[in-house]
């Protein structure tokens, strides 16, 4: 946050947050985006790191491992059921931090604002961060805001940067899995795709379904607690489980065999999916994660994460094998075979 | 899910499996041609292939939209949607067929062209009434199935009085493609193509019906079974064409019953004949020109026909020479057979249409099947 963040209170007319927008001399450098700051963003991640109003944020480190990853949002609509830009920019780096199994520790978030933008609609989705930032106990410790011109931008473009620390003795990594692993699923598929693709103009369809975004890294503590030596964790984002996989069999130079009967889907999301033509493996998830052990500890994980609330519809879907062409291939309810190949290019729906 | 899953058990399938196994005579083998991409789709995705005796083969036919639509159409299309002050609307898939060029609506759009994909005719119609100083051009491609809604389309633009909404209409027919196919001398000459029977198509046949294939099966003496395009209703569909087969019958035989009905969706054959008229000629991809093959939009709605407004030229534009889509779309090869499948051609970057759209053989193949093609890595379970 800019040092220049320090404004006499008694002399300076609020930001109307109700009203107001967005205006280019919010990314000036000057008071209007020192009182942007200090009204909006400092109030709302309110911590000891922030209110010193450096540039930077300056923390002890650890002794051990550490690991850092960056994530940009800029997904439309900003506000969906289940929740909104913000809550998913704080939950998406968490996420990609903890599947490493390291604790998150602090974040950075980077605001890139359209001019026109409201005001209002951004209190929400500062708020909506904080609220994200404050459950998963990872709190926000830096940032920075631009502005652009109208039309340059679509609202809001978030990015937010994280570090965790990674405890000792935990190697998971997607070059980790093996031949005769299992591979596990946190929960139900497609969830965040289907509640998003809902709300789309064209897409007149209404579902009860909503976004599955969540901070997983509370689940991955218990997991890590009950079966130390997880060999992969991944959370399937854009391009769903399939294309997840498909990463995870390249890295690995493994093959795998996905059980479509053992896939948890919801039915409201298996419904939409085959109205629009599409393939639940293929749907974005933000809440939910793949893990790959050993088929000894696969028990034990299994019942790790049914008893945390953010994984009571874990199941075993499939193996890994061993395979030079890297295949993920599933076994279909139907009782044939098919490859589940990497997503080309966007989902499209089907023409008849 | 209901009405969704009775059409997918597995135990239903490996039922009518060892039907299949036990009737299907060992001395012979079947070739039988699946005419819908839909069904393509279908075999693919639910591996029907590994629930059939090796000699039962199933040839993918020209049934799928995008990948019938000549190279000549979509170069038009392009340069509808490169016109200053037009917005072109098509369904997903058509906008990621390649030119021979390697242009494609979607790079247009990237350049600057207005497209817009749509899941529906009527929203280019709305798209229409929001953007009156545009002219908005709707792209229709497809078999009889979705002209319906393209004449629905023409009918509300009319209605709502719209003078910045056109079709360019593309629409093309099943039976004449089947008949063309029988005809071609491939299948009836050199024995290029055997071709024991069809699995006639399911959503086309909601609307003409069954009755238009009875003409096949009398002349050409070859079985027709319409199914849905459920995986049990495609085993079914097997199951029946063989105990014709075996029982040297040759007629139209209906599958999808709770769906299609001899003579179809009257209302929509209707609303067809009244917007739209047979083409003298039509190309079609890998078939050539085919007579009375595709509809045009009749001369009293000329107001909606984006080719009268346009004046579009007609193109002929040869495909690229190393892709065997024509051949893969005639059953003469196979997506293995084509020197450039899944190496040159892939999802990613398409050279033919069969790799464009998830229905088409090549796509189908090469997203579902490929494992085949290297015998390799087998399950532990299962």
């Amino acid at each position: 946050m800019s040092r220049r963040g320090i404004i006499k209170p008694g002399y300076t007319r609020s930001i109307d947050l109700k009203n107001g927008c967005i205006e280019m001399v919010h990314g000036s450098g000057g008071r209007a985006m020192a009182q942007l700051i200090h009204q909006l963003f400092l109030t709302a991640f309110n911590n000891e790191y922030l209110r010193k109003m450096n540039d930077q944020a300056c923390f002890q480190s650890f002794n051990g491992r550490m690991v850092m990853s960056t994530d940009s949002h800029v997904i439309t609509p900003l506000f969906f059921p289940g929740g909104d830009i913000g809550s998913l920019s704080v939950h998406g780096t968490i996420n990609d931090i903890a599947m490493s199994g390291a604790k998150p520790c602090y974040l950075a978030a980077s605001f890139i604002l359209e001019e026109g933008f409201p005001l209002s609609d951004l209190k929400r989705i500062v708020d909506s961060m904080a609220n994200a930032a404050q459950a998963a106990q990872v709190p926000i410790i830096t940032g920075d805001t631009k502005v652009v011109e109208k039309g340059s931008g679509d609202g809001v473009f978030i990015t937010t940067t994280g570090i965790g620390m990674v405890p000792e003795g935990i190697n998971i990594s997607s070059e980790n899995a093996r031949p005769g692993d299992k591979i596990l699923v946190s929960g139900t598929l497609g969830d965040h795709g289907i509640a998003i693709m809902a709300l789309r103009e064209n897409l007149s369809f209404h579902t009860s379904i909503i976004s599955d975004t969540a901070a997983l890294h509370d689940l991955v503590a218990h997991m890590i607690a009950a079966v130390p030596d997880i060999h992969v964790l991944r959370d399937p984002t854009r391009g769903g489980v399939a294309t997840t996989l498909n990463e995870i069999a390249l890295q690995s130079s493994v093959g795998m065999m996905l059980y479509e009967n053992k896939l948890p889907i919801r039915e409201q999301v298996y419904a939409a999916c085959e109205f629009l033509g599409l393939d639940p493996l293929y749907i974005a998830n933000e809440g939910k994660l793949i893990a790959i052990c050993s088929a000894e500890d696969s028990t034990n994980l299994l019942n790790a994460m049914r008893a945390h609330p953010l994984g009571e519809n874990a199941a075993i879907i499939g193996e890994i094998l061993e395979d030079t062409h890297c295949f993920v291939q599933m076994q279909t309810r139907f009782g044939g075979k098919r490859v589940v190949d990497w997503l080309s290019g966007e989902q499209l729906p089907r023409i008849c | 899910m209901k009405y969704i899953d009775e059409f997918r058990t597995g135990t239903l399938a490996q039922k009518i499996a060892t039907k299949i196994a036990s009737e299907a005579y060992t001395r012979r083998d079947y070739h039988f041609m699946e005419f819908c991409g839909g069904h393509t789709h279908a075999i693919s995705r639910f591996g029907i292939i590994d629930l059939l005796p090796s000699n039962v083969h199933m040839i993918h036919g020209p049934g799928c939209p995008v990948c019938v639509l000549p190279i000549g159409r979509v170069e038009n299309a392009i340069r509808l949607a490169q016109t200053p002050g037009v917005i072109l609307c098509s369904y997903g898939d058509m906008l990621r067929i390649p030119t021979a060029s390697g242009m494609s609506l979607l790079k247009a759009k990237a350049q600057g062209a207005d497209v817009r994909m749509v899941y529906s005719s009527v929203e280019a119609i709305k798209i229409a009434q929001k953007n009156p100083q545009h002219q908005v051009v709707f792209f229709a491609i497809g078999f009889e199935t979705t002209t319906p809604p393209t004449a629905v389309a023409i009918r509300q633009a009319q209605a709502l009085g719209l003078n910045n909404f056109t079709v360019f209409c593309n629409h093309v027919l099943t039976p004449s493609a089947i008949s063309h196919i029988l005809q071609s001398a491939e299948v009836r000459q050199f024995g290029l193509v055997p071709l024991d029977g069809f699995i006639g198509p399911a959503h086309v046949s909601v609307v003409i019906g069954s009755q238009p294939y009875e003409y096949f099966a009398e002349e050409f003496q070859k079985p027709v079974v319409i199914a849905g395009f459920e995986p049990l209703d495609v085993m079914q569909a097997i199951l029946m064409l063989i105990r014709q087969i075996n029982a040297g019958r040759a007629e139209v035989e209906n599958e999808f019953t709770r769906a299609v009905l001899p003579k179809g969706n009257l209302k929509a054959q209707l609303l067809v004949a009244e917007i739209f008229e047979l083409r003298r000629i039509f190309e079609w991809r890998g078939l050539g020109l085919v007579p009375y093959s595709a509809l045009k939009i009749k001369s009293c709605y000329a107001d909606f026909d984006a080719e009268q407004r346009f004046q579009i030229p007609a193109l002929s534009i040869a495909d690229n020479k190393a892709c065997e889509c024509g051949a893969i779309l005639r059953g003469v090869k196979r997506p293995q057979d084509c020197k450039i499948f899944g190496t040159v051609c892939t999802p990613e970057n398409p050279i033919g249409s069969c790799m464009v759209s998830s229905e088409g053989a090549c796509a189908a193949h090469y997203s579902y099947g490929r494992f085949r093609d290297t015998n390799h890595a087998t399950s532990k379970e299962n």
